[in-house]
């Protein structure tokens, strides 16, 4: 997915879209048909290739290979067959085990330091602090190519190559920038005196981190920590190049790259896996869509 | 090794061993800090909490960035200086057509993704059903491309004409008595197919941003106009579309960055075959199939130019929000 | 509970300086307002005292203790913010134990002070709740509350009660006062608005432009203010100035104004005979009738019930009267008035320093 650049305005309202019914199609008839149709066409559009997914992956090798996924409509015939195969044959648990492993500490890390660099970015004072934003921003659009020839070397030279942790570090550095400035404008929202009051309290530095920054920052990086975790299982440029040699599982991502080359096991377990791959971040951002709507929105919109 | 004993050890190690690191090592540095006087320690203060983040950033993408210039002048073992034979290489033969499809794709699909994206937050604006419609644009943004291509090949799949279509768009046609469309092989229609497994995925973030920015325009002033008589085009020509563009902008230069870089759906849908390789997907193949350092570079370093004027448009962009 | 003393102490932004040489002593138990209008320097004066703004040049002490280089959280003050600034992912007991807490006081200390500090505030029913789900009256107790708990050894508090309406203003007024009466706990205070400085201060430190222009009770600032700034700034209405001369006459010396109005003058102005001066006196001040009264011309009447305030014309100059009585005279018609030659003052036109 690709990143999107703009500081953060001041804390979205808890509603993006959600939760507004009024002002709703006016007009003649005959035009607001027109509307319903268009959209409804356009949901059905954007739905179906999912449904297909979710269809052909049930339906049992035979039917499958005879007749297009549509055909489970009027002939239901279900089977979890093509998960079982996907399980014993295509190192689906091992690889969503890895992409585990590497999305869940890239996404702590990733929001850990993000919070840390905004708060020292936002709340102190000191030459050079523009210069740093400014450089943050324009590090927002590098492509990852660019870093690829000189990181394939120094992994391989230091070890990192094949492992998980070199993972961490990559994603982790690659989406700092982005995560610094998601945070930056809602740390900026937070009244200067909440901290001046906090220190004649008595906080250190740390302790105000702790107490003060960190819960009233957690909405935001509720946000961060969704989009960052799906970047991270996403992913398939860098665990592709970062974890070859490696003996553990590839990633889920990788694994069905892989898999798509080879039509040795048939359609079905590949659309079993494709689904296992898909359900993680789905289950994710419609159980949090407020929270992925407010990055989304906050990592980008502004004017 | 055994995976299933290493996830949750790697979890832990990465999700909570490292974070109270970096943790104590904060603690640390506050602890050395204090036995500082005052002055100074405001001074130093910054620069300790911003040395991980920044660290790590100058690591992953600053030094790369330095070194990767420097390699695209050397040879493809990255040993001796050759000048800009890269460069000309890059502009040359095979390469034309590579970039000819990323132009296609720099200039497709931010343009598609904005309409289709713009026409979808219009009319869904209008629905009472909105936050449904809205949810299911959304989901495939949670969709990997390495997914939404396996999605999509079964979408595009191809049978020779008098065979049963198994692929959706094929089985659509040939229920209007029209033949097949062999979608991924075909130049440029398999370029335009993948282009358009990219909007796809992407529209939902392009519906939400401008779909916030539309119910940010004053209903008021909107429902001015309807008193003035203006009809529903002449309001969103003049009223919304004008209000807008500061996220219509959002948009493009988003889609721009996302179509340079674009990769995993031309890596597992075609691997670049039947001409439609794209800068991102060569790269891949001189880095590891070719061992191309200096041709590898080059392209990386074009990908990077590219991206300079949408870096350029963010930075003015963000230094007017800054100064309100 | 500690006297807190600042000792020639300055601030500047790079340039611009905003506190130029202030020095005040405040005793123990004291309560001590600084009061000007908005720039004056009051408030950095409050956040320097507190650390939360370096010091140029210059010392603050507490006690015998010279607290420039100690680190805000370590000084043992107390603040109250115009916004509160009460934590708002902590209910209103979280809110004041969090000091506590840091301090190292042990939980059934910490429960027993916030229990006595709600009792006092009346704060006992609302120790749950979160600050969103208080009223603004509520919140402002809370931060004093959460002040109070501390026990520190300086109160600071910057203009708690602007963001008040004016009623609770007024309730808060005389209740933060009987507080700090009770718990002698040393206070600065920061207001813009005079009469709160007025009616709670044991001294009043008036400034303008990074400077202090007088130091002194309520009353004699009232009485014998060092400056023309001082004197238009106590006093509600402002009070009335009038340039002109002190001139010999057959009963002794008289103030000339510029359009020739004569004016009584105290007994002690003998001295200032021939000097220009600029003559002062405050609305409440003027009598109605009587011997030696003036015309004035009634621009406008505004009665309050208790009081008549009266817009008037003295010759070319614009006067604020403030009369007891209930005026009958309209718009354009004449009243007599006389200045009350012992409560007038003269300052040098010049320097705006009082002469008398």
């Amino acid at each position: 997915m690709s990143k999107t650049a703009r500081q953060s305005a001041v804390p979205l309202s808890s509603h993006g879209f959600i939760g507004l019914a009024a002002d709703r199609v006016r007009g003649r008839g005959h035009l607001r048909w027109l509307v319903h149709a268009v959209v409804l066409l356009f949901v059905l559009f954007w739905f179906v290739p999912i449904l297909a997914l979710l269809l052909s992956s049930l339906r049992p090798q035979a039917e499958t290979a005879a007749s297009g996924w549509w055909m489970a409509l009027p002939r239901p015939a279900f089977t979890a067959t093509n998960y079982m195969l996907a399980f014993d044959q295509l190192r689906v648990a091992g690889s969503l085990g890895t992409s585990l492993a590497i999305a869940i500490p890239t996404t702590v890390l990733v929001i850990l330091l993000s919070v840390i660099g905004a708060y020292a970015l936002v709340r102190m004072n000191f030459a050079g602090r523009t210069a740093i934003s400014l450089l943050l921003v324009a590090l927002l659009v590098t492509p990852p190519q660019i870093t690829l020839v000189p990181l394939l070397r120094l992994y391989n030279l230091v070890g990192l190559s094949g492992t998980i942790p070199g993972i961490w570090l990559y994603q982790v550095g690659f989406t700092l920038p982005f995560g610094v400035f998601l945070l930056r404008g809602f740390i900026a929202s937070i009244p200067q005196e909440l901290f001046e009051s906090a220190r004649l309290d008595g906080a250190s530095e740390l302790r105000i981190f702790r107490s003060i920054v960190l819960p009233l920052s957690r909405p935001i990086m509720a946000s961060l920590g969704i989009m960052a975790f799906l970047w991270s299982w996403n992913d398939l440029l860098i665990p592709l190049l970062f974890m070859g040699g490696s003996s553990l599982p590839p990633p889920i991502t990788v694994n069905l790259a892989g898999l798509v080359a080879q039509t040795t096991q048939g359609q079905g377990p590949l659309m079993a896996a494709t689904f296992l791959s898909v359900l993680v971040p789905l289950v994710l951002v419609l159980s949090l869509q407020r929270h992925f709507v407010r990055g989304i929105l906050g990592g980008a919109v502004k004017g | 090794m055994d995976i299933t004993g290493l996830v949750p050890l790697l979890i832990v190690l990465g999700a909570i061993g490292i974070p109270f690191l970096v943790y104590l090592a904060l603690g640390l540095g506050e602890a050395v800090l204090s036995l500082c006087p005052p002055g100074p320690q405001r001074a130093m203060r910054p620069w300790l909490w911003l040395l991980l983040p920044l660290g790590l950033v100058a690591l992953i993408l600053i030094y790369p960035v330095i070194v990767t210039v420097a390699t695209s002048f050397q040879d493809a073992r990255a040993e001796s200086w050759i000048g800009a034979a890269n460069y000309r290489w890059a502009f040359s033969g095979a390469m034309l057509d590579v970039i000819g499809n990323n132009i296609l794709w720099l200039v497709i699909f931010p343009v598609v993704t904005l309409v289709l994206a713009l026409i979808a937050a219009v009319l869904f604006d209008k629905v009472s059903y909105e936050p449904l419609a809205m949810t299911i644009v959304i989901l495939p943004t949670a969709i990997s491309f390495t997914a939404g291509a396996v999605i999509w090949t079964q979408m595009y799949s191809f049978q020779p004409a008098g065979s049963p279509q198994l692929g959706t768009f094929n089985a659509v046609l040939q229920v209007f008595g029209l033949g097949p469309v062999p979608w991924l092989i075909q130049p440029v229609v398999n370029t335009l197919a993948l282009i358009f497994v990219a909007v796809w995925l992407q529209i939902g973030i392009a519906v939400l941003i401008l779909s916030s920015a539309i119910k940010n325009v004053g209903t008021e002033m909107i429902e001015a106009a309807r008193l003035d008589g203006a009809g529903e085009w002449r309001i969103f020509f003049s009223m919304i579309l004008p209000n807008i563009l500061p996220s219509v902008l959002v948009v493009l230069t988003t889609m721009i960055i996302a179509a340079l870089k674009v990769f995993d759906i031309v890596y597992v849908m075609t691997n670049g075959n039947f001409g439609t390789d794209v800068i991102a997907n060569r790269l891949y193949y001189e880095l590891f199939a070719a061992n191309n350092l200096g041709h590898a570079s080059a392209i990386a370093v074009i990908l990077l130019i590219s991206a300079l004027p949408v870096a350029l448009i963010n930075i003015i962009q963000f230094r007017t929000e800054v100064r309100p | 509970m500690t006297s807190v003393a600042i000792r020639a102490l300055r601030k500047s932004y790079g340039t611009i300086p905003v506190i130029r040489d202030v020095s005040i002593d405040i005793e123990d138990g004291e309560f001590v307002v600084l009061v000007g209008p908005s720039g004056c320097g009051k408030s950095t004066l409050l956040r320097m005292i507190a650390g939360l703004e370096t010091v140029s040049d210059g010392e603050i002490c507490m006690g015998s203790r010279v607290i420039n280089d100690v680190a805000a959280k370590d000084r043992d003050i107390a603040m109250v913010f115009q916004s509160y600034a009460l934590y708002p992912h902590m209910t209103v007991a979280e809110n004041m134990a969090f000091s506590l807490r840091l301090k190292g006081i042990a939980r059934a200390e910490r429960d027993r002070r916030i229990a006595k500090v709600g009792e006092l505030l009346g704060l006992g029913a609302l120790l749950k709740r979160y600050p969103r789900q208080l009223s603004g009256g509520q919140r402002q107790r809370v931060a004093m509350g959460r002040a109070i708990v501390r026990d520190p050894q300086v109160f600071l508090f910057d203009e708690p009660l602007s963001n008040l309406d004016a009623k609770l203003r007024v309730e808060m007024r005389s209740e933060i006062k009987a507080l700090q009466h009770r718990l002698k706990i040393t206070t600065i205070y920061v207001t813009h608005d005079q009469i709160e400085a007025m009616t709670m201060a044991d001294r009043i430190v008036v400034m303008r432009d990074g400077r202090v222009e007088q130091c002194d009770t309520p009353l004699d600032l009232y009485d014998r203010p060092a400056n023309m700034f001082v004197a238009a700034f106590i006093g509600s209405p402002a009070m009335n100035f009038l340039h002109g001369m002190v001139e010999k006459r057959n009963s002794g010396c008289s103030f000339m104004s510029c359009d020739g109005i004569e004016l009584p003058l105290p007994p002690g102005a003998g001295q200032l005979e021939g000097r220009p001066v600029v003559y002062g006196i405050r609305p409440e001040h003027f009598g109605l009738g009587g011997a030696g009264s003036l015309q004035a011309r009634i621009r406008l009447v505004e009665p309050t019930g208790s009081e008549t305030m009266v817009f008037l014309r003295l010759g070319e100059t614009e006067v604020v009267g403030l009369f007891r009585e209930r005026i009958a005279a309209r718009e354009g018609e004449t009243i007599p008035i006389r200045p009350d030659p012992s409560r007038i003052h003269l300052f040098d036109p010049d320097s705006g320093r009082r002469l008398i």
